[in-house]
């Protein structure tokens, strides 16, 4: 799960790690009171969880609360579109109103889990305020890394050496110690999954601070953190996902015509890729999971079909724990109670299969069935090209 | 000659009393499992379904020799389960458990670490040995017992590759789901290992996805290490950066972790790469001269 910059800075200011001073706003009124009680001059930034807000007009810095104000009116509501946004642009809706710092340098500090080595690990770079990635590839060993201890977590000389290596003396570096401490803290105690402070800036009186935060959640710790669960702000999803999402279905939308509904991860992401190969374009990721109930099952259907890009529908299963005979009654109750007119093929296997088919071609629905997953996917695409969707 | 389970395989359910662990204890039981009971902390000294229940996974090894845990405990407590068993000094641990915390996961694995135990999954179907042993949520019918070792992160479609082999009178020496989360106990590269000692496995078949390098890393080993012929499959090829495809750690994140990627290093590692899913059996097939 993401959140906004301005959620994440107030995490942070929970957890001591120093951020400039701001508040956030809705309006151009509340921005310009904002800059009012700040003094001095402010950076506006539009609030939307995509990264390049810089280059796309997104953050604007001003002069006095009356120029705050005005940017701020340029910024909300308008669709930012940046290279990590859909084409169309995320639209804002709020914009984080901060003291404007005099800075001296620019560094990066992140945290995040390292697969390889099963724990997490703190990577640091004086190259702060640039693509990281860019950095990681071309000049390596300008990144420091210190992987924590997986029970015992980060130990303080490695804080200090990463703090070294970032080149900060004096206060700097005592502020850049405990900063670094109190991330690693924060990470943990919420179950983050990535901490990104890019940059982490240093002003020209020595302070230490993040001018910019981004914080992920591990979405399979969210059970334990009720208070981050109610940071999420469903304005920046697709609307089907959310939708999906209310009923534990694990859907991502995406631009094709071939609408797919698959039991299992791997499953899904094969039958997308076959479906692809037989020169269509999945609409979709689904997995309806192991054990859904013909609710879910329901619900996965009207979702899928409710995409207007859908012009036929692939159910590939492959029952282990999903039984197919409740596939197919999940199946019949959704076509009958939404009167589907979308062509679906279907293959299944695995349990409880023969019992499966018997309901649905006892059901009069107009399935084509399908022998296995290719010849599945390409009855699929052909329909979806005829595309006959009423 | 199988690996990890078999015929002597004994097995205690952690989680029994839930529905998934009473239901596929039941089944693995069916197939021909040694199912020795189960575990619920607090409803020890009872059954269920026919199955003598403990308060620890200890007492089942102390009565029972269990020597392997299959785990359906819920995610919040799955981790603890795993630790438990591992505890017990019991040697194969599988974990059924999806959605388990990544940081939960990251402590276990250490834990374990320090043990004797081996840790299959989480988030995986568990491990089959086709005619003598089936620990796990995978459809028992669709296997056939043989020498094709199949090893991958993900579940369904590992039956996928079961069925089409087993359709071709092609049958499996030991099928192994390391499970789909971004940290998990047994490795592709450990799976490898087993089955390239395995007198048994004459042919490897591997389902990789997208996000994470435990292909690149399984790829280097096979360059280096593994005697014999290996038939690979990455899905998530058309899958976008930056969305995760369901299982947790299945993520293509800056940049790294593409389709494209894996399959160039199982082929530079002399791998067969298959494209489309549907060839997975035909490929295996034609690799082994079946």
């Amino acid at each position: 799960m993401k959140i906004h910059e301005y959620q994440a800075k107030a995490l942070l200011r929970e957890f001591g790690v120093a951020v400039p001073k701001g508040e956030v706003a809705d309006t151009p009124a509340q921005a310009r009171a904002i800059a009012e009680r700040l003094g001095g001059r402010v950076v506006v930034k539009a609030q939307v969880h995509a990264g390049g807000r810089g280059k796309a007009g997104g953050i604007k810095v001003a002069d006095d609360p009356q120029r705050a104000e005005q940017a701020a009116g340029q910024i909300l509501g308008m669709m930012l579109k940046t290279p990590q946004t859909p084409p169309e642009g995320i639209r804002v809706r709020k914009v984080l109103v901060e003291e404007a710092s005099a800075i001296e340098r620019e560094l990066y500090l992140s945290i995040t889990l390292d697969r390889a080595r099963a724990t997490n690990v703190v990577m640091a770079s004086q190259a702060g305020g640039m693509e990281i990635e860019e950095v990681a590839v071309k000049t390596p060993d300008k990144i420091l890394r210190e992987w924590a201890h997986p029970a015992l977590g980060l130990a303080d000389f490695q804080a200090r050496r990463l703090t070294f290596g970032l080149g900060l003396a004096g206060e700097s570096f005592k502020q850049g110690v405990a900063l670094i401490r109190n991330l690693f803290t924060l990470y943990l105690a919420k179950d983050c999954s990535l901490v990104e402070i890019n940059p982490l800036v240093v002003t020209k009186d020595g302070r230490v601070f993040a001018l910019d935060a981004k914080l992920n959640f591990d979405d399979n710790a969210l059970f334990r953190h009720k208070d981050i669960v109610e940071l999420r702000d469903t304005n920046e999803e697709d609307p089907l996902d959310v939708e999906a999402s209310k009923y534990g279905l694990n859907y991502i939308k995406l631009d094709g015509d071939v609408g797919c509904m698959v039991n299992g991860a791997g499953l899904a992401m094969a039958t997308m890729d076959i479906v692809k190969l037989s020169g269509g374009e999945p609409a979709n990721f689904l997995d309806v999971g192991g054990g859904a109930s013909p609710e879910q099952i329901e619900n996965a259907f009207r979702i899928l079909s409710s995409d207007r890009n859908v012009k036929a529908v692939f159910i590939n299963v492959f029952g282990g724990i999903l039984r197919v005979d409740r596939l197919a009654e999940g199946i019949i109750a959704a076509v009958k109670k939404l009167g589907l007119t979308l062509p679906v093929v279907l293959r299944a296997e695995g349990t409880n299969v023969e019992q499966g088919k018997k309901m649905l071609a006892d059901s009069g629905l107009a399935l084509t069935m399908a022998d296995d997953m290719a010849d599945g996917a390409k009855k699929a695409v052909e329909l979806a090209k005829r595309g006959d969707r009423k | 000659m199988p690996i990890l389970v078999d015929r002597s395989t004994r097995v205690v359910v952690q989680g029994i009393t839930g529905k998934e662990g009473a239901f596929h204890a039941a089944r693995s039981k069916e197939y021909g499992t040694q199912v020795v009971g189960g575990v619920t902390p607090g409803k020890g000294g009872t059954t269920h379904e026919g199955f003598p229940v403990w308060n620890t996974v200890a007492e089942a090894v102390a009565k029972e020799g269990a020597n392997c845990a299959l785990i359906f405990v819920p995610p919040a407590a799955a981790a603890d389960a795993i630790m438990e068993a591992a505890a017990a000094g019991v040697p194969l641990v599988i974990c059924i458990t999806e959605g388990i915390p990544v940081a939960d996961m990251v402590r276990t694995k250490h834990f374990v670490m320090g043990t004797k135990s081996r840790l299959i999954g989480p988030n995986c179907p568990g491990v089959i040995t086709p005619g003598q042993a089936k620990v796990g949520i995978m459809p028992g019918p669709i296997h056939k017992a043989g020498d094709v070792g199949v090893l991958s992160r993900s579940g369904t479609l590992t039956y996928e590759v079961v069925g089409q082999l087993t359709r071709r009178g092609i049958g499996q020496s030991t099928c192994v789901g390391i499970g789909g989360d971004p940290v998990n106990g047994t490795s592709f590269v450990d799976v490898l290992r087993l089955f390239n000692e395995d007198a048994g496995t004459r042919a490897i078949m591997m389902i990789g996805e997208i996000g994470g390098t435990a292909e690149e890393e399984a790829a280097a080993f096979i360059k280096s290490s593994v005697k014999k012929p290996v038939v690979g499959f990455i899905c998530g090829q058309t899958a976008p950066p930056g969305r995760r495809m369901g299982h947790a750690g299945a993520i293509i994140a800056g940049g790294k972790g593409t389709a494209a990627e894996k399959m160039k290093a199982l082929q530079d590692a002399g791998v067969t790469v298959v494209t489309s899913p549907a060839d997975m059996g035909a490929t295996v097939a034609k690799v082994i001269g079946a």
